[in-house]
């Protein structure tokens, strides 16, 4: 279980000031012109030391992508910048929101120290359409740091020019894409771009660009501080620090909560939210990292490690850290069905495996759901979900495919019976509870 | 120039170059349907997906940088299954309704179901459905069909510059519309039925009406306006089913103008089938034998100086080559082809009327001044290679004369001949361009003061730099696909002949008008007018006898283009009724006059006509023309007068051929309907 000292957010809950006087006390903005004397590539390896692994969902080492950006952002005249991903729309996931809450300024110090380190001089913050509060909140943050003069032409006093803009996205679920997002940042439709080039190479408006999650930003100020190897003390080897975990579904208190890397999931849901809603044996599931990740039967729950590797053991992923709790009343099928339905109604529509695949997938979903279905269709549908896979721009696709493929592997047996019931008795076909 | 394997051939391929692209050098074709090379790379119909060792998932050929010691395999199992895979998602939706599609026997899709299509379906869900939307008058759509590669939406924006096309709606719900469902505006609208590699969009005018395999096609040349657009007739029988632009790099690229491509009811209807005579002031049928015999006697028995001949915008240079050689006969040095007074004419030499730098020239100048220039009205495909040349940067744009929307940003500098003459001597104006290019258009031409204005923009090409050894941008736009030709021909008034000015307007008895409609008709008096011509339009209404001859799909021709290329037009069908190709007319007249003429072969023709004119003989080539003519133009003074330039004719109406045709009044109502509805003109 996580320390107290080992905590970066300290303001979680908001049960504190959020404003820049609270956050000062907290230690945010504490020396930070001394991080910005520091050598630009210095701060690069010390994020790589830290083994911090992006919290958006792929799980990409951050100080490795910063690595990525130009050095000399004037040898072509094209500045470099940050991309801040607060677009955070992954169902379950509710993480970047506590910290632009009730953090901003954690956010902001470390967009500056990011920018500083990748030589950008500017960085975008997009932020979700609906995240309302949290756009004032960090407006607000922002125009008290420009106030005190911690960013702006002479950041913290270190010569530094830095710029922080807000800008906020539509509603848009792939928009949360990097690539989509530059797209709707610089005001076009949110279309995944395809990749090469990377937007390390040409991004946004054509520059060098990075994007990062919030959370991983967010943290980059306390591990430059308290150092890199103090970060990768924490966790295991590759999975390194503390990770924001967002629970919900059927527990009795669900939460949001910073813990270890690799705290096993149990310990998790009966230390910070009371247990599942009827006891740890009445778990029939967990979705372990957002919605886009595949289920894990309460059998590989017991003793599960909540981190990139962990997770993966069992086929899933980290994704978003958001657990997904669903004991044993859940209509799994059904539940993953509405999964379905939110993929093709987010997949933007460009390339084809995922524009037809997802109404394809979630067509025969909604109709397994009543199991009004045959069981070759099972298989049918596992191989749909495979032509998608892995085929498309973007990840969308396998976001979409992924849950399915989790449903069938673990429950099939519960696709099957649904079909039984349904075909000896379509007249009186249960419904799955309204 | 990286080198890669691609199944096992080892093939180095220039920089920059995409894996799909070095596929195709390689001679490995790679299936693909939103992949067009004209166009950007959008990467999302998935079918060009190929296997590159050491990459973890199948990569989009069409947008993967070739790179060195890439080992590429395009017909491994696991592409085979992502072919068949998308194949399979294309047509889940596809309403599979080929025996009534338009596209049926030319489909992109239908040729790649047949290569990689699983045969059976497993899709039993309910097909999308979407409404047919709605693109004007030119453009059939049937959006069920669609498979959202979009190319058309890529080449509206990229191309034709109008960006009015896009795509609404989300995943499965996309849908490709003009977002208000207006007509398109775009005068390239056309090429997006061709581009769209399914039954999507089709063309309107030519829905339901034939099957790509019971055409006959013939290779031609456009004659709509002075590019010289290379064509491909297709004719079933006795008509002409459609126009399709063929791919000619230096002229078109693969574009062709709507006016050019939509044109063909106009050759159906309004023809002149037989000859006719006026009796008792009414138009009457008659035979050859006395229509010919009628024209004779006129002929010979009027004195040469009284007798003139206009040749109009459409005319092959055989026919034309055939009336100078009439006329000399008769002693008549009253002859044109400039029947609009355009200030062209030959004696400066050829450099003086010709668009020198060519089309594809364009993409090598860097800076451009258009004076009384409408490219976009009077050569619409010409005008897009200036707009791609814009879009690489770097282009500056001046405009003297009306402020049009060209597809790119101009600098409007001024409306008519004083702003170009106070350009000239501001010493402050200096271009900093090493190849300038001067476009001098029709609008600045076509006016009494034409030639002035000619010696003022040649003058301005000199002090701009535009003719270096190297470089010749002094280009001169031609609306008529004629008038080059007859230029190359010396149809211009001889020593003591009339233009067409003076010839229409009383100046001779009798006037031979080859195809000339587009003049005022109002001052001929008693003129005798003999009209040789396709249609029954302003000359033909006017006329004392005519002589039905044939549209430009119905003989052997050639025809120079503005840059001075000379292309072979070819007879996709035959005249109408008792129509004929036109030379054959001139030749049966010369022989009732007694005087005939010395060939009677078209081959016999073209080689005396090479011999008065060796250019026209160098088929597809542009010989440079000597741009001394330029300075001799620049030396020749006058003063113009401080009029505006003004625009011309609806450019879907300036042939009798256009007029003729119910499409182009379409687009011309639709164009109207399209300003009220925006509310543009308040």
């Amino acid at each position: 279980m996580l320390s107290d000292q080992d905590r970066i957010f300290t303001n979680l809950y908001g049960f504190h000031d959020w404003r820049l006087e609270g956050a000062l006390k907290r230690g945010v903005w504490d020396n930070t012109k001394a991080l910005l004397a520091r050598d630009q590539d210095g701060i690069i390896d010390e994020m790589k030391a830290s083994g911090l692994r992006g919290r958006g969902g792929a799980g990409f080492p951050t100080g490795l992508k910063w690595s990525f950006m130009p050095k000399d952002p004037d040898a072509d005249g094209r500045p470099n910048y940050l991309v801040v991903n607060a677009d955070e729309g992954e169902p379950g996931t509710c993480k970047d929101r506590e910290i632009m809450r009730h953090e901003p300024h954690r956010l902001i110090e470390g967009c500056l120290l990011a920018a500083y380190a990748m030589r950008a001089h500017a960085a975008y913050i997009y932020i979700r359409g609906e995240f309302i509060q949290e756009r004032h909140h960090l407006e607000a943050a922002i125009a008290e740091a420009y106030e005190a003069g911690l960013i702006g032409k002479d950041s913290c006093g270190s010569g530094w020019a830095f710029d922080c803009y807000v800008h906020h996205g539509a509603g848009a679920y792939i928009c949360g894409e990097e690539t989509a997002l530059i797209e709707s940042l610089e005001g076009k439709k949110g279309m995944p771009r395809l990749k090469p080039p990377f937007p390390a190479n040409s991004g946004l408006y054509g520059c060098p660009s990075t994007v990062n999650n919030v959370e991983s930003i967010a943290v980059t100020g306390e591990i430059l501080r308290r150092g890199g190897t103090w970060f990768a003390g924490l966790g295991r080897p590759n999975n390194t620090g503390t990770k924001i975990f967002g629970i919900s579904g059927h527990v009795n208190k669900p939460c949001v909560v910073e813990e270890e890397m690799g705290v096993d999931l149990r310990e998790l849901i009966e230390t910070h939210c009371g247990g599942v809603r009827g006891g740890w044996d009445n778990l029939l599931a967990v979705i372990p990292g957002g919605s886009s990740v595949p289920c894990v039967p309460a059998e590989q729950c017991e003793s599960l490690k909540m981190d990139f590797d962990g997770l993966l053991e069992v086929k899933s992923g980290l994704g978003t850290a958001a657990v997904i709790v669903m004991d044993k009343s859940t209509d799994i099928v059904r539940a993953i069905a509405r999964l379905s339905a939110f993929y093709e109604h987010e997949s933007c529509g460009q390339c084809t495996p995922c524009r037809e695949g997802t109404g394809w997938m979630n067509r025969v979903m909604q109709r397994m759901a009543t199991g009004s279905a045959h069981k070759h269709e099972i298989d049918m549908l596992l191989d749909v979900t495979k032509q998608v896979e892995g085929h498309t721009i973007c990840a969308l696709g396998d976001a979409a495919a992924w849950p399915i493929q989790g449903l069938v592997r673990h429950f099939r047996h519960v696709i099957e019976e649904r079909i039984d019931e349904y075909t000896s008795n379509p007249a009186d076909a249960p419904v799955a509870a309204e | 120039m990286p080198k890669l394997t691609i199944d096992g051939i080892e093939i180095e391929v220039e920089n920059g170059m995409t894996v799909l692209q070095a596929c195709e050098e390689a001679g490995v074709e790679i299936p693909r349907f939103c992949y067009h090379e004209r166009l950007s790379i959008a990467g999302n119909c998935r079918m060009c997906l190929v296997e590159i060792e050491k990459m973890p998932k199948l990569a989009a050929s069409c947008a993967m940088p070739a790179g060195e010691g890439m080992v590429v395999h395009t017909r491994s199992d696991k592409v085979r299954r992502a072919r068949n895979n998308v194949m399979e998602f294309q047509l889940i939706n596809h309403p599979l309704d080929c025996p009534i599609c338009d596209q049926g026997g030319e489909c992109d899709l239908q040729d790649e179901a047949m290569a990689y299509g699983l045969g059976e379906g497993r899709f039993t869900e309910d097909k999308h459905a979407f409404e047919a939307k709605h693109m004007g008058p030119l453009i059939k759509t049937m959006m069920n069909r669609c498979i959202h590669c979009t190319r058309c939406v890529r080449f509206i924006a990229e191309i034709a510059g109008t960006e009015e096309m896009g795509a609404t709606g989300r995943g499965g719900y996309t849908e490709i519309m003009t977002y208000l469902q207006s007509a398109i505006t775009s005068e390239l609208s056309g090429n997006v039925i061709d581009l769209c590699p399914v039954g999507a969009l089709t063309s309107r005018p030519y829905a339901f009406s034939a099957r790509p395999w019971e055409l006959r096609k013939t290779e031609s040349v456009d004659v709509m306006d002075a590019v010289g657009s290379n064509i491909r007739v297709d004719s079933r029988g006795a008509a002409v089913m459609r126009v399709m632009p063929r791919n000619h790099d230096d002229v078109n690229e693969e574009w062709l103008a709507d006016r050019s491509r939509f044109i063909w009811d106009g050759l159906k209807s309004r023809r002149l089938d037989r000859p006719y005579v006026r009796k008792d002031g009414q138009l009457v049928e008659a035979d050859w034998d006395e229509a010919l015999a009628l024209v004779a006697e006129k002929l010979k028995s009027t004195d040469g100086a009284r007798i003139g001949a206009i040749a109009g915008d459409l005319c092959a240079a055989e026919e034309m080559f055939a009336l100078k050689g009439l006329m000399a006969g008769l002693g008549a040095a009253s002859l044109d082809c400039r029947q609009d007074g355009a200030a062209l004419e030959p004696s400066a030499g050829r450099a003086g009327y010709l668009f020198n730098p060519g089309i594809a020239g364009i993409e090598e100048a860097d800076a451009l001044m258009l004076i009384g220039a409408n490219p976009r009205r009077d050569a619409p495909v010409l005008n897009a290679r200036i707009r791609k040349r814009w879009l690489r940067g770097g282009f500056e744009v001046g405009l003297i004369g009306e402020n049009a929307d060209l597809t790119y940003d101009t600098t409007h500098l001024g409306a008519g001949p004083d702003s170009l003459a106070a350009l000239i001597d501001d010493e402050n104006y200096a271009g900093q361009s090493e190849h300038p290019m001067v476009i001098v258009g029709a609008d600045a031409l076509a006016r009494p003061d034409g030639a002035a204005v000619l010696a003022l923009a040649a003058k301005f090409a000199l002090k701009r730099g535009a003719i270096k050894p190297d470089w010749n941008g002094f280009a001169v736009l031609h609306n008529a696909a004629s008038r080059v030709a007859g230029l190359d021909l010396g149809l211009t008034p001889g020593a003591g002949g009339q233009d067409a000015a003076a010839m229409v307007s009383g100046g001779v008895d009798v006037l031979y008008l080859l195809g000339a409609d587009e003049i005022d008709m109002s001052g001929l008096g008693e003129t005798f007018v003999i009209y040789q011509g396709s249609h029954g339009d302003a000359g033909a209404h006017r006329a004392d006898v005519i002589l039905p001859g044939a549209a430009y799909t119905e003989k052997d021709g050639i025809y120079v283009n503005t840059e001075g290329r000379a292309q072979s037009g070819r007879r996709a069908v035959m005249p109408p009724g008792e129509a004929r190709e036109d030379w054959k007319i001139i030749r049966a007249l010369s022989g009732a006059l007694g005087a005939a003429l010395p060939y009677d072969t078209l081959e016999e023709l073209r080689a005396a006509m090479f011999q008065a004119a060796p250019v026209l003989a160098e088929l597809d080539s542009v010989p440079q023309a000597d741009a001394g003519a330029v300075q001799t133009l620049a030396g020749q003074g006058g003063s113009p007068s401080s009029e505006p330039f003004r625009g011309g004719a609806n450019h879907y109406l300036v042939n009798p051929i256009l007029r003729a045709s119910k499409t182009m009044h379409d687009c011309v109502a639709a164009s109207e309907t399209e300003q009220e509805a925006t509310g543009t003109d308040a």
